[in-house]
């Protein structure tokens, strides 16, 4: 991927995030290529993008060979790919999906993701966040799009990896901010 | 704080929702064709029911969906959700 003379909105937290100990790792993922993607509803079953079948289940993501596919709605998908530059991720999209009638726009900056694990990490996230993130509940291979903190989020269970969080750019400060307080009764004192 | 069920979500609070006033208000066949008044009533006017009553909703802080809802005014109770092109369900 071409270099990107851009600051990570997480610059500025990533030492105080590294300070957590290993029971709640806060770890700000790199810049990905992001295309929302929309396919009506009816030509999305069993449509394969980028060699993936599209997740159909609300709540849902998928791996990809280099990213993630995220249900974001009935006819709205979340694609990313570290492995492809915005314009041309979207470009090869829109050339797929054109004649389904889809769409696909190229959202790369409006996200950015934070990788949360640990055996602390749920208890952390469950100070904000309504859903119920119990193993049990919410596996891996599930999401959701809530709100965590006074922040928008899609929230993506990773399974024994912890879970993503992709938050507006704008936001990922005040949510660093807002982890980094949750996690404050995990580290140890002195 | 109360549940509200989205149809494709399932049981979120009720404060990832906006309300959307009355359901099952029709766009008028021939719009031009209405007189100011019988516009006024389409854009303006609703029901005012106490009880039951059909609203639509949008799952704002979720999937950004709109769906229908079968909501008691009385007690704020949901009595049942339905998607957008689902049929009006009957209310005794
Ligand atoms: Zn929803």
């Amino acid at each position: 991927m071409a270099e990107l003379l851009r600051t990570h909105p997480l610059e500025a937290w990533a030492a105080a995030l590294a300070e957590l100990p290993d029971e709640v790792r806060i770890t700000p993922e790199p810049f990905v290529a992001m295309v929302d993607v929309r396919v009506p509803a009816a030509a999305s079953e069993g449509l394969a993008v980028r060699g993936t079948p599209l997740p159909t289940a609300p709540n849902t993501w998928t791996p990809t060979a280099d990213g993630r596919m995220v249900w974001l709605g009935p006819d709205e998908w979340l694609l990313t790919s570290t492995g492809t530059v915005p314009h041309l991720l979207e470009e090869e999209l829109r050339d797929q999906l054109r004649p389904v009638g889809g769409t696909a726009v190229d959202v790369s900056a409006q996200r950015i993701g934070l990788r949360i694990s640990g055996t602390r990490a749920r208890e952390v996230l469950a100070k904000g966040c309504s859903i119920d993130l119990h193993p049990r509940a919410f596996p891996a291979g599930r999401s959701a799009q809530t709100t965590l903190g006074q922040a928008g989020v899609v929230l993506l269970s990773l399974g024994e990896e912890g879970f993503a969080v992709l938050v507006r750019s704008s936001f990922a400060g005040y949510l660093a901010s807002w982890l980094l307080d949750a996690g404050l009764e995990y580290v140890p004192l002195g | 704080m109360q549940l509200i069920a989205c149809p494709w979500c399932g049981p979120r609070e009720e404060v990832e929702f906006t309300y959307g006033g009355q359901a099952h208000v029709p766009y008028p066949d021939d719009p031009a064709a209405l007189s100011d008044e019988q516009w006024a009533h389409y854009v303006f006017f609703r029901d005012n029911t106490k009880g039951r009553f059909a609203e639509r909703w949008n799952h704002s802080a979720g999937c950004r969906r709109w769906f229908n809802a079968v909501r008691d005014t009385t007690s704020y109770r949901f009595q049942r959700v339905y998607r957008v092109d689902d049929p009006k369900p009957v209310t005794p």
